[in-house]
């Protein structure tokens, strides 16, 4: 099982460690930054690494690297996912996955790490577990604490921990009883250089916050669950209804959890909410080249496009740009060659362009890549794929809550090829 | 407020002052103290000397405290084994008390405290935790157990807390089953031999039930237990992929891909025509591609394992090709893993789109990738040939754009074209010399050459091309020297009037100014060759090559049958064996059977579940390149360790053979194609057996339908029921040339290792040649270990056919069988089969037999035939039941031939 976790800095300082069976020396991260040297972007470090005596398993997340190290044959998955838990709880609790978040709160993050694996096995991952034992920081609890030497740590057995419902803890009580479902889908497509899709496909989420008092069951349905072949539920979701009826029934958790993730497959067609017009070129003799590109709104189902982005990577060997763009404004930093072009919202009466010239360096060869665009865009109270919530009931409880959902269609990964 | 404050004190007294504030009366200010300690530690900073004074702090109410101190425990008791025997006391005493939480907590820590001195006080505690009445109690004690086992094995066998562990696999809370299922499976590790996990169908249904209801953690854990267990058939394996199902859907991958690997293991058994077997297959498809929109690091994992399932089951993903197109801010690691699964995914019918995306790659930014991109194409061109020639225009395509790595990579793909489809696009070739100059990596260099030397007249300056490359000879890699001498030698047997000069310089430079033997001894048999026998060397260097298979790095079918049992784990990653890198490998699942022979050591593994439905004889070689060499050697290694012991045999068995007056007429089964030679690079082999004076031979006949000659061959059995094993080499002198068949005849001696086959006369084979190794099964017939003293005393036929219980009975019948029982009885005998008396019932004949197999096992029988009636009646009767179907199965064979 899972050994030790060291947290690494972009530069390669380990600023945290923790073992959970016998110390394994930190010269062992030595491995993973040779690799890391090797790599020409953080992200590009692999993920699994083997060492004589040990396996690396490493992600790369919030700038930070989590690295664990394992001696016996590990499902790697049960650790990649289990590191990414360690980031979300440290988000979860402090706001920020962050190297100054962690060293300010190093011994609370010890204390949670002790709670999240025994001797390598998961112990308690639930957020809402969790925070029963070790109270999350808050700046009144901080100085209550100090005023009356109470601590952050629960004394008593959680409930949750043991029954089948270990993901909500007994005992919840609001004044306002609330649930809101946030249906969130983001769209990932490649489109070639004619606008042509070759490739596209919706990832969507429901996210939900609840908090209802007592131990609600709750039932979701929707207007056209056939629409998903694909779903990833939440533990709390009771498959065999879904399998049956196609409707979610669960008793959720406290707070704010991912109800559900699921993929509406290529094979259906997916509307491309824009169309990019687009190009770039460089003149075979000299060392000039133009840029011209210009969005418009395509299958948008009669909603305005906001937050429209465009952001290139321009070649190495470009020295300087020119460009004038009719709406928004550009960003382009010479370091990285990332041109960013912030536009906003899309006015289908007067399109949106950038044009103007690049420049390459003296001398340097025609760019032999192409370089991609990516689309930022956003849509309010959209769902691309047309999903749509039909209704919520709530049973086991006599109050009545309130609701509400809310739709919103994201760019994914959505690349324009040139 | 934060901790970061507890960092700030570095001044020199630290560790005193850290001193005086542990030993304050304060509660809060005694907290903080420890605060800071924990605080210096989590970075690395020793501490340790504080010991007594934060033992000190332990006896508190206070849980937050306590739990601080157990942290700092934890960590120093192992440097401080006799301060810590000071805590054990208070550890003993938490363990009873009335806080569940608080038991928990103390077995937990003193699990983590490793010194041995503490374990000892450990046990006594642990065994009433692992009883507990609180469930929160029992799972804590469960993983106790594993830690403890790591410390000190023995000891937790001693106490039986390993059968305490296995009971609680059947306890009443599901988290409480899954810890115990996790600890288990971290003992077994170290415990190949050991049952541990020995899994039964209730043990299964409590699994089962467990897995619905614990945490996604327990579910891995118990996911990963049922992929070791073998269904009894195909029900039963129908029912656990029924239940396993729903995990397909679950939020957290790791359960997904374990689950898949049940799945993919069980759906093996179940037949193919089933519904819910296409069914499965529809279901595995959307979760797998789900995984691939997950945090790269998954998806890199996710994309290795696909790669093993589209190789074992393409189907499942056929119709997925997109998902796997590769987005430019993938991570490296991520494409090239694509890249991969899209040719593995190529067919006709989505060729066109792949190479769009193909020829897109390979103008990206990231060289590593445009040279995979680049090959890939080359490889659809080779994996599918009605896109060949599109292929090649884009390869085309892409040398015109001059990019020197890209032009290099394209050369070397066009060769392996070249290869396949021979005289189709030559034409390309004057594109390929204009990019002569810019080669300078030795794999493009060697394969453009290659191009030259083999179409070197149809290049009207092949000779100015190839003097060239001379110039250089001795800086250039032995893999571009030993090119350029093949390619001149070629260059010259086709011209040779113009090239004398050239082949004369490049054979004194391999031959004379070389240290390298390789190329040096190349040199001399291209000399020697070319100065005694031109048409041979003709022959030799201009012969027609053998075709070039469409996949290329395809792993091999047995190691991945035994990867797909891995799905999920670090051996799928690494597509090795976990046994090749896991240290202190696991046997648990890994059936290797060594069957020692002489120096070579050859390992045919058994199939890992021999329930897997591949006819195939599972196998992989030891693994090692030594392997080789070893093989070669067998033929003059094996006689001296085999002949001796069954020399012996056979002067036994001759004088029984006289003693009986052997009869002619054992039945001998017709020959059948065993290894077909598409599976084994062209050489064929059929074969019979036949037991001739008492000796059983295996009679083979090897054909080469290869084009090059076949060396070098050697046999091998697996172990097998009866130790059946060669009773010396493989009599294949001479080389085998293409097109040329040999029969040879090996005789088998019965003293080989014994593991019991399913059927029981399965025999599983490896060949090896000078191409590689290949593996076969085939079935003898029993009738082959008929030994010739088989005939029983009546007497003790008549004593042993009582003696025997009626359990051990089996009828049978033989249908359409026109012998009178005499003629039946006289052929019967021809294969040892003897008639020991003959009795008259109302027109029907009982004949009463008796049979000894090589290994002692006596069959008695009991023919029924009436005359006019052509179906027989037998009833054999014998103490090991399992030979029953195989010995009628030869009173078949024999009666009908």
């Amino acid at each position: 099982m899972i050994n030790s976790l060291f947290l690494i800095n972009p530069s390669g300082e380990m600023f945290l460690e923790k073992h959970w069976k016998s110390v394994v020396s930190r010269s062992v991260c030595d491995y993973f930054l040779e690799a890391k040297e090797k790599a020409l972007e953080p992200e590009d470090v692999p993920p699994v690494i083997h060492t004589p005596h040990h396996y690396l398993i490493s992600i790369y997340r919030d700038k930070l690297f989590f690295l664990s190290v394992i001696q016996t044959e590990v499902p790697p998955l049960f650790v990649i996912e289990f590191l990414h838990r360690v980031a979300e709880m440290i988000q979860d609790y402090f706001g920020e996955c962050s190297e100054t978040v962690v060293k300010d709160h190093m011994v609370m993050v010890y204390e949670l790490l002790e709670e999240m694996l025994d001797n390598g096995f998961p112990l308690a991952t639930e957020s809402n577990v969790l925070k029963e034992m070790i109270r999350p920081p808050t700046i009144l609890r901080s100085v209550v604490n100090t005023l009356t030497g109470t601590s952050n740590v629960g004394d008593t057995l959680l409930t949750g921990q043991l029954s089948t419902i270990p993901w909500r803890r007994a005992g919840v009580r609001y004044t306002n009883n609330e649930a809101y479902f946030d249906v969130v889908e983001e769209i990932d497509a490649i489109l070639d250089q004619s606008g042509t899709t070759v490739f596209a496909e919706i990832q969507g989420v429901v996210e939900a916050c609840v908090k209802l008092s007592g131990m609600p069951d709750l039932t979701l349905s929707f207007m056209n669950p056939r629409l998903l072949d694909d779903v990833s539920f939440h533990p709390c979701v009771r498959y065999k209804l879904w399998e049956s009826e196609r409707v979610l029934s669960f008793i959720p958790p406290d707070g704010n959890f991912t109800l559900m993730t699921y993929h509406v497959n290529a094979q259906n067609l997916v509307a491309i909410p824009v169309y990019v017009k687009q190009s770039i070129s460089f003149f075979e003799c000299g060392s000039d080249g133009r840029l011209d590109v210009t969005v418009g709104p395509k299958q948008t189902m009669g909603k305005t496009v906001e937050g429209v982005m465009v952001t290139v990577h321009l070649p190495k060997t470009i020295l300087s740009i020119n460009l004038t763009a009719t709406q928004g404004s550009y960003t382009y930093d010479n370091g990285t060659k990332l041109l960013v072009w912030d536009i906003g919202k899309l006015n289908p009466q007067k399109l949106p362009n950038l044009r103007g010239s690049l420049s390459l360096q003296a001398g340097a060869p025609k760019p032999e890549e192409n370089p991609s665009l990516n689309i930022d865009l956003k849509i309010q109270q959209l769902a691309i794929s047309g999903l749509k919530v039909n209704r919520l009931d709530m049973f086991g409880e006599k109050y009545k809550p309130f609701k509400g959902v809310k739709y919103i269609t994201k760019a994914g990964k959505f690349q324009v090829r040139t | 407020m934060t901790d970061s404050k507890y960092f700030t004190t570095t001044k020199k007294g630290e560790i005193f002052e850290l001193k005086a504030e542990l030993n304050s009366d304060k509660k809060e200010k005694k907290k903080e103290a420890v605060k800071k300690v924990i605080a210096s530690m989590t970075v690395g900073k020793d501490v340790s000397a504080l010991f007594p004074d934060v033992v000190n702090c332990m006896q508190t109410d206070n849980l937050e405290l306590k739990k601080l101190v157990y942290l700092y425990l934890m960590n120093y008791a192992k440097s401080q084994p006799d301060m810590a025997i000071m805590a054990v006391n208070t550890f003993v005493k938490d363990c009873e008390d009335p806080n569940p939480l608080i038991r928990a907590l103390a077995v937990r820590t003193m699990g983590c405290i490793r010194v041995d001195k503490i374990t000892e006080y450990l046990c006594e505690p642990l065994r009433k935790c692992l009883k507990d009445e609180d469930p929160y109690v029992r799972k804590t004690a469960a993983v106790c157990v594993a830690k403890l086992h790591d410390i000190n094995a023995q000891l937790v066998e001693d106490q039986g807390f390993l059968d305490t562990l296995k009971d609680l696999i059947s306890d009443s809370n599901p988290m409480v089953v899954a810890n115990a299922v996790a600890a288990l499976s971290e003992i077994a590790e170290s415990h190949p031999n050991s049952n541990l996990l020995d899994l039964n169908p209730q043990s299964i249904n409590k699994l089962l039930t467990a897995l619905n209801e614990c945490t996604e953690w327990g579910q891995i854990f118990i996911l990963d237990c049922l992929a070791n267990y073998t269904p009894r058939d195909d029900r039963e394996s129908q029912s656990i992929c029924e239940r396993v199902t729903p995990r397909l859907s679950h939020a957290n991958s790791a359960v997904v891909l374990s689950a898949v690997k049940v799945l993919m293991k069980f759906m093996e058994m179940l037949p193919k025509d089933l519904d819910y077997y296409g069914t499965l297959l529809k279901k595995l498809a959307p979760p797998l591609v789900t995984l691939l929109s997950a945090e790269p690091e998954l998806q890199y994992v996710a994309l290795r394992n696909i790669n093993l399932i589209v190789q074992k089951r393409p189907e499942i993903l056929k119709h997925e090709m997109k998902v796997f197109f590769v987005k430019y801010n993938d991570p490296i690691y991520v494409k090239l893993e694509k890249l991969d699964i899209m040719i593995r995914l190529a067919s006709q019918a989505n060729i066109a789109q792949v190479l769009a995306e193909l020829k897109e790659y390979a103008t990206e930014v990231d060289v590593d990738f445009v040279r995979k991109a680049v090959r890939a194409i080359g490889r659809c061109a080779i994996k599918v040939e009605q896109s060949a020639e599109r292929c090649v225009s884009t390869l085309l395509d892409l040398i015109q754009t001059k990019v020197n790595y890209v032009v290099q990579e394209a050369i070397v793909v066009i060769k392996d074209i070249f290869r396949k489809y021979p005289n189709k696009y030559e034409s390309v070739i004057a594109t390929l010399c204009e990019n002569l100059d810019s080669l300078d990596e030795p794999e493009a260099r060697a394969a453009m050459i290659w191009i030259v030397g083999e179409y070197a007249e149809r290049i009207d300056n092949a000779d100015e091309l190839l003097e060239s490359f001379l110039e250089g000879f001795h800086d250039e890699s032995t893999q571009v020297q030993l090119q350029l001498l093949t390619a001149i030698v070629k260059l010259f047997l086709k011209k040779p009037t113009e090239t004398q000069e050239l082949v004369q310089q490049v054979l004194s430079l391999a031959t004379q100014d070389s240290d390298n033997p390789d190329l040096r001894d190349r040199g001399y048999i291209y000399w020697r060759l070319l100065s005694t026998d031109p048409v041979a060397a003709k022959e030799v260097v201009l012969a027609e090559k053998p075709l070039i298979s469409e996949e290329t790095d395809l792993i091999e079918p047995t190691l991945l049958e035994e990867l797909i049992c891995h799905i999920g784990t670090l051996a799928s990653v690494y597509h090795k064996p976990p046994s090749a890198f896991v240290e202190g490998s696991r046997g648990v699942m890994h059936k290797r059977l060594p069957a020692r022979t002489g120096s070579c050591n050859i390992l045919i593994m058994s199939k890992l579940n021999s329930s897997l439905l591949s006819p195939q004889l599972g196998g992989d070689i030891g693994g090692s390149p030594a392997m080789g060499a070893g093989f070669g050697a067998a033929p003059t290694v094996m006689p001296a360790s085999l002949n001796a012991p069954v020399g012996g045999g056979l002067g036994d068995l001759f004088d029984l053979g006289g003693g009986v007056g052997m009869p002619m007429g054992a039945y001998i089964p017709p020959k059948t194609v065993w290894l077909p030679a598409m599976k084994a690079k062209g050489l064929e082999i059929s074969g019979t057996f036949a037991r001739r004076a008492g000796v059983i031979q295996m009679e083979l006949v090897l054909t080469n339908k290869a084009m090059s000659v076949m060396t070098d061959f050697a046999i091998q059995f697996n172990r097998n029921s009866f130790g059946l094993a060669p009773a010396g080499p493989l009599q294949v002198l001479t080389p085998l040339g293409p097109n040329q068949t040999i029969e040879v005849s090996l005789p088998l001696s019965t003293v080989g290792p014994v593991m019991k086959m399913d059927p029981l006369n399965n025999l599983q084979v490896a060949v090896k040649n000078n191409i590689d190794v290949f593996y076969f099964s085939c079935q003898y017939p029993i009738s082959m270990l008929f030994v010739e003293d088989g005939k029983m005393e009546r007497q003790v036929f008549l004593a042993t056919w009582k003696d025997i219980p009626n359990d051990n009975e089996s009828q049978f019948q033989i249908q359409d069988c026109h012998l009178n029982s005499e003629a039946a009885s006289n052929k019967l005998q021809g294969s040892n089969i003897f008639t020991i008396a003959k009795r008259t019932v109302e027109g029907q004949d009982m004949l009463y037999m008796s049979i000894k197999l090589s290994n002692g096992i006596w069959v008695l029988a009991e023919l029924k035939v009436q005359a006019g009636n052509p179906n027989y009646t037998i009833s054999l009767k014998c103490r090991a039941p399992e030979v029953s179907q195989c010995v009628f199965q030869c009173y078949e064979a024999v009666l009908k031939n």
